[in-house]
């Protein structure tokens, strides 16, 4: 686990990129560089009524401009308030927090389904090998500029507008993709669909999880899921979402 | 000036503490406080064995706080004693240990292995409000409190805080009960049993349907309580409750408690307890006042 930072982050500028979903780049004085793909931060809300803070992925991180992206979607009271915010704002943050993906020099499958595409932008970014990437959306689509400048993009909607129809193993199966690693970030059912194929092809998968959290920093036990081995930490066959996680290997979590 | 408070003989050199469940044992925060300003760390509750825990979603926020329930999720007394002690022991704070239990006889023996520790008080816990055994079953009843009370104070080696639930009728009656059967000090209030429904789902919130509410919004009822049971008896009190700033943190006092918890608000701002520290400190440099026991119960009619 590396360092975490209590930081005032001054927004650069925001946007709404789809509908309900925003992006907004920050100037950071040290989460930018010590960020890994996959980590998130902590958000605070401004008012007094809203007591914790928003976790938040990290969507792209840029080193020499200091500078993080959190792609959100607004899920409630704070993240409304997050998306009322304009350019010059400070906002009060934890981070970087949590351990992101491992990577590794392997044949890959980057799969993001949902709001769980913002998450695997960077990674797809940094990774150097052989890669695919699978993106999952309902039917509007956001961040695919981005991931076509990585690689190969294969699309799958809900509604079949665009790409494959169904989710993204529809379109691994539709594209006949094959890896020896894969990363994943989405909603519980696609994650549990992925792990279930990673282990049926006996292919290494890390997933990214998310669950309620209050402290962020492993302290108050809100944010755990189940184990399937006794936890080093916890002694119990529970993990922390935020401490351990939010990646994880699918071997070891039961979901 | 000075800043010292006694609770039950032991010295604190302010009176903030962490409130229990809020703080782990300290490590995590550690790298945001500097734990030798705390008049003490309150450990997250230990029991004999390790417990798993409640289902998630184990929190939901709502107006003005926070539901929790955790379900008392603990490593048990072993590896508390050998991880999480050693390392409260580096630092010059007092070490509180929060101990719950399932049975009368869970108690007594976290109570017994501690004997020999290095902790400075301990605090039972009989008002979790989301375990199915022990807890608030003991917390509620003011006989199984005494009860309680009496079996851990024949063998514990430290002075005994019992810490009490605001989900009784009478909080003071409770107190009283206690302090009858032995207890050193009381501490309160623990949360506050809510609920809440999400309508679009018509879901709970919680995956344990009810969990415990903390947060500003409980705040003036924890300084009635206090204020309430500093009526009532004479051994110390710990005040907690919503306290998000050195002023929750004085009106408490005021109120009748000799040290202070924050909780929910370390999850607001990890530096909170330092401030609230700082904030006292200032607040009597203000205020011209020398000694923070004056303060101790000194509200006005």
């Amino acid at each position: 686990m590396g360092i975490k930072r209590q930081e005032e982050a001054v927004i650069i500028r925001q946007e709404e990129i789809a509908t309900d979903i925003y992006s907004m780049w920050l100037h950071t004085d040290q989460i930018a560089e010590l960020a890994q793909p996959g980590q998130f931060v902590a958000v605070y809300c401004e008012d007094g009524s809203r007591l914790l803070p928003r976790p938040i992925s990290i969507c792209e991180i840029d080193r020499a401009d200091q500078a993080i992206r959190l792609v959100y979607r607004i899920a409630g009271d704070g993240t409304k308030e997050l998306a009322k915010l304009h350019t010059g704002k400070a906002l009060r943050m934890l981070g970087p927090l949590g351990n992101g993906f491992p990577k590794k020099s392997k044949k890959a499958i980057i799969m993001g389904g949902g709001i769980g595409i913002a998450p695997v932008l960077q990674l797809a970014k940094e990774l150097t090998g052989d890669k695919s990437i699978v993106l999952g959306y309902r039917s509007e689509l956001f961040l695919k500029e981005e991931f076509d400048k990585c690689g190969k993009v294969y699309v799958a909607t809900e509604d079949g507008s665009i790409g494959t129809t169904g989710n993204v193993l529809n379109a691994v199966a539709a594209n006949g993709l094959d890896a020896e690693v894969i990363y994943a970030c989405g909603p519980m059912p696609m994650l549990r669909a992925v792990k279930q194929y990673a282990e049926e092809k006996n292919i290494e998968c890390w997933i990214s999880l998310e669950e309620r959290m209050a402290c962020g920093i492993g302290a108050c036990l809100g944010c755990v899921c189940r184990s399937v081995k006794k936890d080093s930490h916890t002694h119990v066959h529970n993990k922390r979402i935020c401490t351990e996680g939010p990646v994880f290997s699918a071997k070891e979590v039961d979901i | 000036m000075n800043t010292k408070v006694d609770l039950a003989g032991i010295t604190l050199k302010n009176p903030i503490v962490t409130a229990s469940g809020t703080f782990g044992s300290g490590a995590e925060y550690s790298e945001f406080v500097d734990l030798n300003l705390l008049g003490g760390v309150v450990t997250k509750g230990v029991a004999n064995i390790p417990w798993e825990g409640n289902p998630t979603p184990r929190v939901a926020e709502v107006y003005g706080g926070m539901l929790n329930a955790i379900g008392l999720q603990n490593p048990g007394i072993d590896v508390f004693v050998e991880r999480d002690l050693p390392f409260l022991a580096k630092y010059d704070t007092r070490v509180i240990v929060n101990v719950c239990g399932k049975s009368k006889e869970d108690y007594v023996e976290v109570v017994e292995r501690l004997a020999d520790q290095a902790v400075d008080l301990l605090e039972i816990n009989i008002s979790c409000p989301n375990v199915k055994e022990g807890g608030i079953a003991f917390g509620q009843d003011p006989n199984a409190a005494a009860d309680i009370t009496r079996a851990v104070k024949a063998v514990a080696k430290q002075p005994v805080i019992m810490k009490l639930s605001p989900n009784v009728t009478d909080i003071a009656y409770m107190a009283q009960a206690v302090e009858a059967a032995g207890a050193d000090a009381v501490s309160l209030i623990n949360t506050l049993t809510g609920m809440k429904i999400d309508v679009k789902s018509r879901r709970f919130a919680l995956a344990n349907k009810t969990g415990g509410l903390s947060g500003p919004a409980i705040h003036p009822i924890a300084v009635r309580m206090v204020y309430q049971v500093a009526q009532a008896v004479k051994i110390p009190i710990v005040g907690m409750g919503g306290v998000m700033n050195a002023n929750d943190a004085l009106e408490l006092i005021l109120a009748g408690a000799s040290a202070v918890a924050v909780g929910t608000a370390n999850f607001t701002d990890p530096t909170i307890t330092r401030q609230i520290v700082d904030g006292i400190t200032q607040f009597m440099a203000e205020q011209g006042v020398e000694d923070i026991n004056e303060l101790i119960g000194a509200v006005r009619s």
